[in-house]
């Protein structure tokens, strides 16, 4: 296999799931965090860095399960568990270290750690590198690339949000109604960047 | 006995829906309702996976350590919903491959989470099949309702079968409401209307 195309391929697929395929606006992954966590840009900023941590590494890691683990013994349908118990391992994993080794870290970001085992953008990623048939580099490109765009989206969320905090709003759509009514414009302005790029 | 159960179908079906409600678990399945026949289908994997597992839990709560609960939960959520994702492949493959990925989802579907750490974990497991099954069809008539519209509105169909008007030259389909743009507005209405009606009720 070409290198070459591979690493073009990646980069395709890297913008594409920022803008156009965002794993959050379009595949509707993530959305509970997402609506519950995004009234502080500062904490959003924290939870959106953590996902994109995990997802670029448990997104690899799965990767390598999949193909050397599971396909050589024909149990693909016990991705599914495999794919959620690396997700759990990892993130306990990843907690126990920032805990000992950085505190200033793990009080901005390890809060966040238990809430993404449960975070379903995180096993998403893993199952459309699965079903898209994707190599190791260009799921390098997609796991980084849907962290990114889910870490737009947040960020952006929490800064609208926050200016409306004093506004008056209807008392049915306070809260979850007027926040998924915001990212339905949010997810029409992102369809705006279909035809900027095509994944391949 | 009867008031209890009642009141858990009272409770899961409207006080306390999961979607307009708890606003849990929409994220897998908000991607299927742009065509009804998805999201049935769907929904009656998410019923069966639901129930099942908050009873599975509940037989289990004495038996399992309070520090890996968490684990042996999704373990069990993951058993059902293997058992759903082979019997769509085998069985209905082209269905199969329209939901893609969210049968899988549903592991991370936080409605079941909730729910079996909610009730299942300290409740017997006849309730807990009870609270599991309503909550579940709440979440599956008012995902309903957002798939009825958004299907008829943006395709002119109703389960793949033409709408008499909407089907029309006279009717301009709204596409956006297929899109994913359009899952969020129905959605973000949903929530507004039924959560307007619940504060009337309360009010009066």
């Amino acid at each position: 296999m070409n290198i070459e195309i591979e690493l073009s391929r990646a980069l395709v697929v890297f913008v594409s799931a920022i803008f156009t395929q965002n794993i959050l606006l379009a595949y509707f992954l993530g959305l509970c965090p997402f609506i519950g966590v995004s009234r502080e840009i500062k904490t959003a900023f924290g939870l959106g860095l953590a996902v994109i941590f995990v997802m670029t590494s448990t997104s690899l890691l799965n990767w390598l399960a999949y193909h050397y683990v599971l396909e050589p013994l024909g149990l693909h349908f016990f991705r599914f568990i495999l794919f959620i118990v690396i997700i759990a391992a990892f993130v306990q994993f990843t907690e126990m270290v920032v805990d000992r080794f950085s505190p200033v870290l793990y009080q901005n970001l390890g809060v966040f750690l238990p809430l993404i085992t449960v975070n379903c953008a995180i096993l998403g990623a893993s199952l459309f590198m699965v079903i898209r048939d994707y190599g190791f580099i260009v799921t390098i490109g997609y796991g980084l690339g849907s962290g990114i765009g889910w870490f737009l989206a947040i960020i952006a969320m929490a800064g609208i949000r926050q200016k409306l905090a004093n506004d008056r709003i209807p008392r049915g759509l306070q809260g979850a109604g007027i926040t998924l009514i915001i990212a339905g414009i949010m997810a029409l302005a992102f369809t705006g960047f279909t035809g900027v790029l095509q994944a391949r | 006995m009867r008031s209890e159960r009642n009141k858990i179908i009272a409770r899961g079906l409207w006080g306390n829906n999961p979607v307009f409600r708890q606003v849990l678990g929409i994220c897998s399945t908000l991607a299927v309702t742009n065509l009804v026949l998805n999201t049935v289908v769907m929904c009656a994997a998410l019923v069966f996976t639901l129930s099942c597992s908050a009873a599975s839990v509940s037989i289990l709560r004495r038996v399992t350590p309070r520090n890996i609960r968490m684990m042996v939960e999704t373990l069990i959520i993951a058993f059902y919903v293997i058992i759903v994702d082979v019997l769509l492949k085998a069985y209905w493959p082209e269905m199969s491959a329209n939901l893609g990925p969210y049968v899988g989802l549903i592991i991370t579907n936080c409605i079941i989470m909730g729910r079996c750490e909610a009730y299942g974990n300290s409740n017997p497991p006849g309730p807990a099949f009870l609270d599991g099954f309503f909550n579940a069809l709440g979440y599956s008539f008012v995902l309903l309702i957002i798939a009825s519209f958004r299907e008829v509105l943006g395709m002119g169909t109703f389960m793949g079968l033409h709408v008499p008007y909407f089907s029309g030259p006279g009717w301009d389909k709204w596409i956006v409401m297929v899109m994913p743009p359009g899952a969020f507005f129905m959605l973000g209405v949903v929530t507004w209307v039924f959560r307007s009606i619940q504060s009337e009720k309360g009010r009066n």
